[in-house]
């Protein structure tokens, strides 16, 4: 395999983990607000990619008005499940919790299929991000540039909502201690319903680019990106946006390169992620970039 | 007050017990030994198949409930026992024929097992993988339990698909000897039963639920925990690899997808619905589960009332039953029986009211 070919596989992998990172922050917010795995994450992203078909091909929506409003309507669909679904169940053990994420996991895939139907659709792909580009002998489509372009301005605006705005501060606060901020006159809910919003909103985000870069969606397009989504946020310490980042980042650029230097073993790729995951989980329970866990006994 | 000797009491109710339990296995067999001649073939599935739900729902309901393990891929064991049987069981001129890709490895591709060893090595191998798989994940708890032995299930399928000398991949086994009827089916559903039952009144089943309440506790009154969720898992997977076995041959034909998490998630209903930590509970709500399900068919094929036209709705059943999963968390957490059992002795207390004797955990 030449260096061409390297470049070629590592600007996959970047794009992939890009992917993987936008949908594990949503996970990893959750996660550290309310120490929920939110089971129905990536079938709340393949909502996103629905809306925004819908958006196109039967509201005849220019491409761009079609995501923003996608992306919004996914982050309201986000704090709805939140409040009919989760809120109710915030003091009840957390098992309860993990079960009904499940069961809205699987009413949003059902639901879909009902609605949406089985048959895959394509997704209409914008002819600017269509385009062949030569990058100095890298032959690429505009959109494996792209996409890690749009995640790293997503990103870039996560961070300066979290560490620089007021409800970021709220929201690192309820993730520390969520008793001793509600003592302190914050408002809980509210700022729970805002993570679920944001999370949303990046798996919507996220959910759009993939169908660009994998352009065929179906109900159950959510479950593998958000199962590895979910791995990824473990690998780079849950809880902790840097890690998500970094952890999505990583195991896209783990597969991509396992798939193209190992053809052979291509078809476990899936079971290559639940290893690492086994051996994260094993070896460093609190992931890369994991704080203690302060897990009561 | 008369002075009633305690223990010639426990004997006396212990004996009722038995007769009783006795009395209900017989009727229970007449019925079978006519059900097949008298039911029609859809009602005898219809049985067939609650009977495996049964086992494989008390099963999983054994971590999850009684160990309070919220695991997460019995589908993984399912999947195994299931293709031990297939494999096992299946004439050699029909494996020839159905292996196109790639030829069936040696030496499954030149044996052909009767059905109850096959059982057996079903569940001892599914027993086995259970107690590896439990060695590493048990050192988890909670969420990450859940989602580790969630992608040990999801392995089993990438394997199942991938494995094509052993497996046949995606196009699965076609022709498995349907060897299976109700004798079978409840036959095992039945022991599954009573295994369970008294497992849980042993001192094995205390101290799991001790464990369940309290692992520091349960650690500190001399339980060794690890050991004791190695045995759960373990028992837990042989009796999924016997009712994966059952539902092979059951079925007749499996594949990869078949042992996706959507299996899963039907016991997972069952169990919840049932009652974590009740295997009345979890028998109850697998036949409640498959009984509704099939219910549940019409919704989803088309119906024809006079000249009004209703469109079937495929999916349907399975947006009913997540709504069902979440209401039953929301507002029902218990489920239909919690964590009691149905036992002669409620009948009995009822009949004989004797206070001494209440106290008494009562096996069936």
């Amino acid at each position: 395999m030449g260096i061409i070919d390297l470049f070629q596989q590592l600007a996959n992998g970047l794009s992939l983990g890009s992917l993987y990172a936008l949908v594990a922050i949503g996970y990893t917010m959750v996660y550290g607000i309310i120490r929920l795995i939110n089971f129905a994450h990536g079938d709340i992203m393949m909502i996103g990619c629905y809306l925004a078909y819908f958006g196109v091909l039967m509201f005849h929506l220019p491409w761009q008005i079609s995501w923003i409003l996608a992306v919004s309507l996914t982050s309201l669909l986000g704090v709805s499940i939140y409040l009919g679904a989760y809120k109710p169940l915030r003091r009840a053990p957390r098992i309860s919790a993990l079960i009904t994420a499940i069961g809205v996991s699987f009413l949003l895939e059902s639901l879909g299929l009902v609605i949406f139907g089985g048959r895959p659709r394509a997704f209409p792909r914008p002819a600017i991000l269509d385009i062949g580009i030569n990058v100095g002998g890298v032959y690429m489509i505009s959109f494996t540039l792209l996409i890690p372009l749009m995640t790293g301005l997503l990103l870039l605006g996560l961070i300066y909502l979290v560490y620089r705005t007021k409800i970021g501060m709220a929201m690192r606060a309820v993730a520390t201690d969520i008793e001793t901020t509600s003592l302190m006159g914050v408002d809980v809910d509210k700022v729970i319903s805002f993570t679920f919003a944001v999370g949303s909103a990046l798996a919507a985000a996220g959910g759009i680019m993939w169908a660009i870069k994998f352009p065929q969606i179906n109900p159950y397009m959510g479950i593998m990106p958000g199962l590895k989504a979910f791995i990824a946020a473990v690998f780079g310490g849950i809880g902790n946006i840097f890690g998500a980042m970094l952890g999505g980042f990583l195991l896209g650029m783990i597969e991509i390169l396992i798939v193209a230097f190992m053809p052979s073993i291509a078809g476990y790729r899936d079971a290559i992620a639940f290893s690492i995951l086994v051996a994260v989980l094993l070896f460093k329970p609190t992931g890369l970039l994991g704080e203690t866990l302060r897990e009561k006994v | 007050m008369i002075a009633i000797d305690r223990e010639a009491l426990i004997r006396k109710r212990e004996k009722i017990r038995l007769f009783l339990n006795v009395i209900l296995i017989g009727i229970f067999l007449v019925f079978l030994s006519f059900a097949e001649d008298v039911l029609d073939p859809y009602t005898v599935r219809i049985l067939n198949v609650s009977a495996v739900y049964m086992v494989l729902a008390m099963a999983y309901n054994l971590v999850n409930g009684i160990l309070g393990q919220f695991m997460l891929g019995p589908n993984a064991f399912i999947a195994l026992g299931a293709y031990t049987v297939a494999l096992l069981t299946m004439p050699i001129d029909k494996k020839a024929i159905s292996y196109i890709i790639e030829p069936l490895i040696w030496p499954l591709n030149s044996i052909c097992w009767p059905l109850f060893p096959s059982l057996i090595a079903a569940g001892i191998l599914s027993a086995a993988a259970a107690y590896l798989l439990g060695i590493p994940s048990f050192k988890l708890k909670g969420d990450y339990l859940a989602i580790v032995t969630l992608g040990f299930g999801e392995m089993v399928v990438v394997l199942a698909n991938n494995l094509v000398p052993i497996t046949n991949g995606a196009l699965g086994l076609k022709d498995i000897p349907r060897y299976v009827n109700l004798y079978w089916t409840w036959g095992c559903a039945l022991l599954t039963y009573f295994f369970m039952r008294l497992l849980r009144s042993s001192t094995y089943g205390r101290a799991f639920e001790s464990i369940r309440e309290d692992e520091i506790a349960a650690e500190g009154v001399g339980i060794d925990v690890k050991r004791h969720k190695l045995l759960a898992l373990t028992i837990s997977g042989f009796f999924l690899g016997v009712g994966g076995g059952l539902l092979a041959s059951l079925l007749g034909t499996i594949d990869p997808k078949l042992f996706s998490f959507f299996f899963t998630f039907n016991l997972l209903i069952i169990v919840v619905l049932g009652g974590l930590g009740s295997f009345t509970g979890a028998a109850i709500a697998s036949i409640i589960f498959v009984v509704l399900s099939e219910l549940l068919r019409a919704v989803e094929s088309p119906i024809n009332i006079g000249p009004i036209h209703i469109p079937g709705i495929p999916g349907m059943r399975m947006v009913v039953f997540s709504v069902l999963l979440i209401i039953v968390m929301l507002y029902w957490q218990r489920g239909l029986l919690g964590r009691k059992e149905i036992s002669w002795d409620f009948i009995l207390n009822r009949l004989y009211p004797l206070k001494e004797v209440e106290e008494v955990e009562g096996s069936s």
